[in-house]
């Protein structure tokens, strides 16, 4: 049994994180609700309770899957690229006008207005990443600021010249139907987005793992200087890693415009660009285990909004609960006491045998 | 044009310029001193929004200010020394602390907010204090100058008076030396028997310390209420401004002067016929480019003495500087 704990010491310690997460969120909710138990299943068991809500989990999951994997590119190079939310707000608007000014068949037209979008959020983010690789301006500084012009130009753009003056309320033009994604299983808005987070997981998982590029990022990641004596260009890895998260993040975005809304509805940044910072701490850069993370962040949104509308407990506790698992997750010492004293129990067992 | 040019050429531009710098310049003092230990506090922007909203519910539940500025700059203190425990005790990488901290700050808050007011926008209901503005006697009196430096709230004084004070805590105490000496080599400061982490913690403490003012100018001085995410990221152009200035006290008071009028213009140009959106983008987008400008110099002075001292023959080969 130890040493299997050994084995997935990481596993187990984000796990213990989430756990004591929960925890105190069950403290709080005991603390602040008239009806603590009616608010405390709403908000674990609420998302599964009903169909439309068990959909709003995998509808919620998709656009974070694809921030995630656009953070952990960057993260895994130590690029500490925090621009996924302005190059999606971006991306998405600049797709959007681009979809709503076009009109072709569906089987050209879906791709291409992603891939306008996507290729808008990497033009985006090559700018934090030419001024690191070029002048060593703090990619975290600068692509944080970029965030919120990239929100007033979307937001702009939007509002001064795609704006549906019949829609009645705020929104861009809707989309020509030959832009939409489908929606594959009846009574939900489940859309294909869902399946391309998926693919571009197992596709990141591969560029990352198993190509060459890949391990320069992580290898520049792990320790810069060694990584350039080992004549890896560190210019290039510095903005390519940034470009791809640009892409990613822009191209989520779009598929949630043109899967659930089918225009521009976004007078507030949506924050999956946050979201996808925690997935990634979450699941450690590693692609794969995005995935995971990314439906329970889907999960415990919505059981936050299940929570605001049931009861008199405010979603905001969801935001308190994730800071609380991350700086869990983060905290490398946290738990390794535990760790060296099952290391020393193993070593002196190996030692008697 | 022109009626633009004559409100900035007017003394109530330059009063507007120290009153929006003001919570800039207390945040910018507290990631320099952070930074001058090596250990960049990115979490001002969290420790600014808590003490904001403690200040706020202390002062609107007790109404005593001296009470409120307590607690908020307690709070703020609070701040730095959790993000200083996580990073020096559990070892997490500081950025990623950081960014969890300011989550935190975010969610807390508004949660918080809830409960004491029962509404999520903002502390509309709930009353809070104002700290006092000071009319500077004789001062005001001279035309242009009076306007622009007197009846000034105390905070912005206040501000100044900070500046000397992360002057004198970092070149003429024990402290700032040890912050100094552990920022530039940590490995050589702990061979004479500094204790890194324990000066670490201090200057984290310190510059939540000084963040806090800002956070409290914010909701008790430049408003009177608390808003969700109110700093808007100041505690982010507090980080640039701090670099900027190359963490030294006249800089940062010089670089949070510049962007000061930067957001002033800001604020006046949105009373023109002009969208709005376009307005509200410049003081970021004038970040960056400050940023980028500094950072490129800086670079270039550090290739140029690496050049020097190889044509001297001092040194043949030269590690990458981090």
């Amino acid at each position: 049994v130890e040493k299997f704990l050994l084995k997935y010491f990481t596993l187990i310690r984000v796990i213990i994180a989430i756990a004591i997460g929960i925890v105190i969120s069950v403290f709080l909710i005991y603390l602040i609700s008239e009806e603590p138990g009616f608010s405390l299943r709403s908000f674990l068991l609420g998302p599964f309770l009903s169909r439309s809500r068990l959909a709003h989990v995998f509808e919620t999951a998709s656009p974070i899957i694809f921030c995630g994997l656009a953070i952990a590119v960057a993260f895994q190079a130590k690029q500490f690229n925090i621009g996924a939310e302005g190059s999606l707000y971006l991306g998405a608007a600049l797709g959007t006008a681009f979809g709503v000014s076009t009109n072709m068949p569906a089987i050209i037209h879906i791709p291409l207005v992603l891939l306008m979008a996507g290729l808008s959020g990497a033009l985006w983010s090559f700018i934090p990443a030419i001024l690191k690789a070029r002048w060593k301006a703090s990619e975290l500084v600068s692509s944080l600021m970029l965030n919120y012009v990239a929100y007033f130009l979307g937001l702009y753009l939007m509002n001064f010249h795609f704006r549906d003056k019949e829609a009645g309320y705020l929104v861009s033009y809707e989309l020509p139907e030959s832009a939409w994604l489908a929606q594959f299983i009846p009574g939900t808005r489940i859309h294909y987005g869902i399946i391309l987070a998926l693919v571009f997981a197992l596709l990141v998982y591969y560029f990352l793992y198993h190509t060459t590029t890949g391990y320069e990022i992580r290898s520049t990641g792990f320790n810069e200087r060694f990584a350039r004596f080992g004549g890896i260009s560190v210019f290039r890895v510095i903005v390519l890693c940034q470009v791809i998260l640009g892409f990613l993040a822009a191209f989520g975005g779009m598929t949630e415009v043109m899967g659930i809304h089918r225009r521009f509805v976004w007078q507030f940044s949506p924050g999956y660009g946050w979201d996808g910072i925690i997935v990634a701490i979450i699941g450690r850069n590693h692609p794969l285990l995005i995935i995971p993370a990314s439906f329970f962040l889907a999960y415990l949104r919505v059981g936050g909004r299940v929570l605001n509308l049931m009861s008199d407990v405010p979603a905001e506790m969801i935001t308190v609960i994730q800071s609380i698992i991350i700086l869990l997750i983060t905290a490398e010492a946290f738990l390794s006491q535990w760790k060296y004293r099952v290391t020393l129990r193993q070593a002196e067992r190996g030692g008697a045998a | 044009m022109s009626p633009l040019l004559r409100s900035i050429f007017s003394a109530e531009f330059g009063f507007a310029i120290f009153r929006v710098m003001t919570p800039l310049l207390f945040a910018a003092i507290g990631v320099s001193i952070s930074s001058l230990a090596g250990t960049i506090n990115i979490s001002m922007e969290g420790t600014m929004l808590v003490s904001a909203f403690i200040g706020v519910l202390v002062s609107a539940f007790t109404e005593s200010l001296i009470l409120a500025l307590l607690a908020g700059v307690a709070a703020g203190m609070a701040m730095g020394a959790i993000l200083s425990y996580f990073h020096l005790r559990l070892k997490a990488d500081i950025i990623l602390a950081a960014i969890a901290l300011n989550l935190f700050a975010s969610g807390m808050t508004v949660f918080l907010l809830f409960i004491a007011s029962g509404d999520k926008g903002s502390s509309s209901s709930l009353k809070s204090l104002v700290f006092p503005e000071l009319h500077i006697p004789l001062i005001k009196s001279i035309p242009v100058l009076g306007t622009i430096v007197s009846g000034h709230n105390i905070m912005t004084y206040g501000a100044i008076l900070a500046v000397v004070v992360f002057y004198i805590i970092t070149f003429k105490t024990p402290l700032g030396l040890r912050i100094r000496a552990v920022g530039q080599n940590p490995n050589a400061a702990e061979s004479v028997g500094i204790n890194v982490n324990r000066t670490r913690m201090w200057a984290l403490t310190l510059s939540g310390f000084f963040g806090a003012f800002g956070g409290l100018y914010l909701s008790m001085g430049y408003v009177s209420w608390f808003a969700r995410d109110m700093t808007a990221g100041r505690g982010w152009i507090a980080i640039a401004a701090a670099t900027l200035g190359g963490y030294m006290p006249l800089g940062t008071f010089l670089s949070s002067l510049l962007f000061g009028a930067v957001n002033a213009l800001a604020i006046y140009l949105a009373s023109l016929q002009f969208p709005s959106e376009l307005i509200s983008l410049i003081p970021y987008l004038a970040t960056v480019i400050a940023l980028t400008i500094y950072s490129a110099r800086a670079l270039k002075k550090r290739t140029y003495k690496v050049e020097e001292a190889k044509r001297v023959g001092k040194i043949t080969d030269v590690k990458e500087s981090p």
